[in-house]
This record gives C-alpha cells, sequence and structure tokens, in this order.
C-alpha cells in the first residue's frame, strides 16, 4: 500500500500512513476550512487498508489542537479502526493539557475500541 | 480625525486587546489567531488558559466564516461584515463577536444557546457526546453543530448573546464568551 503523507501546517495536522513500516499517525493542530476535504483521504486509505491489515495497527494521534469540525472527522476514523482486528489507539497529550486528556477519554467512551493514553 | 482618539479610548476603556472589523476568512482567521497568541505568550499566558482561549477563538471566527456567504446572497448591502473581539482583565478574557444573520436562523439559536446555558458541566459533555455521535456527517456548511457547546465547555461560565435586528430579512448576532484567568482546581 502506498504510504499517504501530510506536511503539518497551521491549520492541518501531520499525517503519515504507513502500512510497510506499521506506522500511523495524526499529530499536531486540526482547524481545516473544510475538514471533510482534509480527512477525506484518511478516510479512504483506511477504507483499503482495511480489507488487508497488519496483524496489530497501533494508531497514535498526538494532537495539540482539533476544532469541533475535525472532532468529528476523528471519530470518523476511530469508527473505521472499530472494524479492524488488532487495531488500538494511542492518545497522546501534553502533561498539563487536561482538556486533550478528556477529549480522548469521550472518545474511547464512544467507540468499541481499546485507548491508550501517554503524556508527552 | 477625533474618531481616532474616541476608538483609542474606548479600547483602552474595554480593555480590547485585538479587534478585526471586516470580512472573515480562513486565512484572516489564521492571522488573527497568530496575533493572539503572540500577544499571551508575550505576557507568558498560563498554557492551559491559553489554550483555552484559543480554542474558544477558533469556534467562533470559524463560525463566522462559514456564515458569512449566507448574507451576501441575501443582502447586498454593507451588511456581510463583522466584527470580532478579544478583550484581557486582571481576571478573564472576553471573547466577542458580532456577525450579520438571517432573521430565520434567530429563533433556532435562541433555543440552542438557551438550551447550553441551562446545562451544568456534565449536562454539556453528555450533550456533545449525543451531537457528536448522532449527528450523520458535517452541515453543508461543513460545521459540527459542536461549536457553541465547545465554547461552553471551555469557557465554564454562561455564553451570553444578543439579537439585534438590522432589516426584515437580517439581525446582527452578538456572542460573549469569558474565560477566567484564575486557574481554578477542577
Amino acid at each position: 500500500m502506498e504510504i499517504l503523507t501530510r506536511d503539518g501546517g497551521e491549520d492541518t495536522p501531520k499525517v503519515i500512513l504507513d502500512h510497510n513500516n506499521g506506522f500511523f499517525e495524526i499529530s499536531g493542530r486540526s482547524l481545516p476550512e473544510d475538514s471533510a476535504d482534509f480527512y477525506g483521504p484518511i478516510l479512504e486509505w483506511l477504507d483499503k487498508y482495511k480489507d488487508s491489515p497488519r496483524p496489530e495497527t497501533e494508531f497514535n494521534f498526538k494532537l495539540e489542537y482539533f476544532n469541533t469540525a475535525s472532532s468529528k472527522l476523528i471519530l470518523d476514523i476511530l469508527s473505521k479502526l472499530e472494524s479492524i482486528d488488532g487495531a488500538k489507539v494511542v492518545w497522546y497529550y501534553h502533561e498539563d493539557d487536561e482538556d486533550m486528556q478528556e477529549a480522548g477519554q469521550e472518545f474511547a467512551d464512544l467507540v468499541d475500541v481499546s485507548f491508550d493514553f501517554k503524556t508527552y | 480625525m477625533k474618531y481616532i482618539y474616541e476608538l483609542h479610548k474606548t479600547m483602552v476603556a474595554r480593555n480590547l486587546i485585538l479587534v478585526y472589523e471586516g470580512e472573515f476568512t480562513q486565512e484572516i482567521t489564521k492571522s488573527v489567531l497568530a496575533m493572539a497568541e503572540r500577544n499571551m505568550d508575550a505576557i507568558g499566558e498560563d498554557s492551559s488558559i491559553k489554550r483555552k482561549v484559543f480554542n474558544v477563538m477558533v469556534e467562533c471566527l470559524q463560525n463566522i466564516v462559514k456564515h458569512a456567504d449566507e448574507i451576501e446572497e441575501i443582502d447586498l448591502t454593507d451588511h456581510n461584515a463583522a466584527i470580532f473581539m478579544v478583550g484581557k482583565q486582571e481576571d478573564k478574557y472576553v471573547i466577542t463577536s458580532g456577525n450579520p444573520i438571517t432573521n430565520d436562523k434567530v429563533k433556532m439559536l435562541q433555543d440552542k444557546l438557551a438550551h447550553i446555558n441551562s446545562l451544568d458541566k456534565e449536562g454539556l459533555k453528555e450533550y456533545y457526546k449525543d451531537v457528536i455521535k448522532n449527528n450523520k456527517g458535517l452541515s453543508a456548511k461543513g460545521g459540527a453543530g459542536l461549536g457553541f457547546i465547545d465554547m461552553a465547555r471551555k469557557s465554564g461560565q454562561k455564553l451570553q448573546f444578543d439579537f439585534e435586528p438590522i432589516n426584515e430579512n437580517i439581525s446582527f448576532f452578538s456572542l460573549k464568551t469569558v474565560i477566567r484567568r484564575v486557574v481554578t482546581a477542577d
């Protein structure tokens, strides 16, 4: 599978989805003007990945900030992960960022995927 | 030229650190955010307060951007400009916005904001989860219907709002969100 990457910008997160090396991460800030447009390719990539996933898929979210439109799309990503066997989420938050920790816990409540929480 | 001094005095009296009036776009949003961030960094603002202010600013600014073109379609006069302000006082940041909206939105906004203000911290959390789970996809404008709920959660205070009729088609919608600068234990 082709690697999907996006350089992080002022209003978009950095993305690396790499099947061969088993590395899946979205990091940085997410407040794009059109979040459906930005996350569309990520969701499509996951649809393809679902057909031949690695035995384990550790998906890292290392977000510094995301807006509410992005949160809806993050939930869509998590819903895709629900249907991938061996998928789990590692939710990173800055150690003094309680809001980001709580946001992760809320996502964990909404989907049937296991979450690990780590500080950075 | 007196209006310059008058405007300056108003800004000082209201502790406004940032005022933007005009057309709102994603590019303007990014610039306004960058200015506010630099301002907060310069005074060494607490990072959790800084994040909350940033958060509320984004939702507020993107709301204006998303709904600006509705006004252009219905009213081709100079009513499509909006205003955005950040005030900094000893104990709080005050984030205010004012933008024209079509009159058919007034009731819906009033009801939604009143409902949000009727909820406590736990109620807002449940409402947020309910909307994110049950709203199918984003609106045509790319909104998730979560902006005001998120602003209320980050603020921890009631949202203050007002609608001033402009003409038979549009009203001016003012919204004020307060972020306390005192770091709370919870």
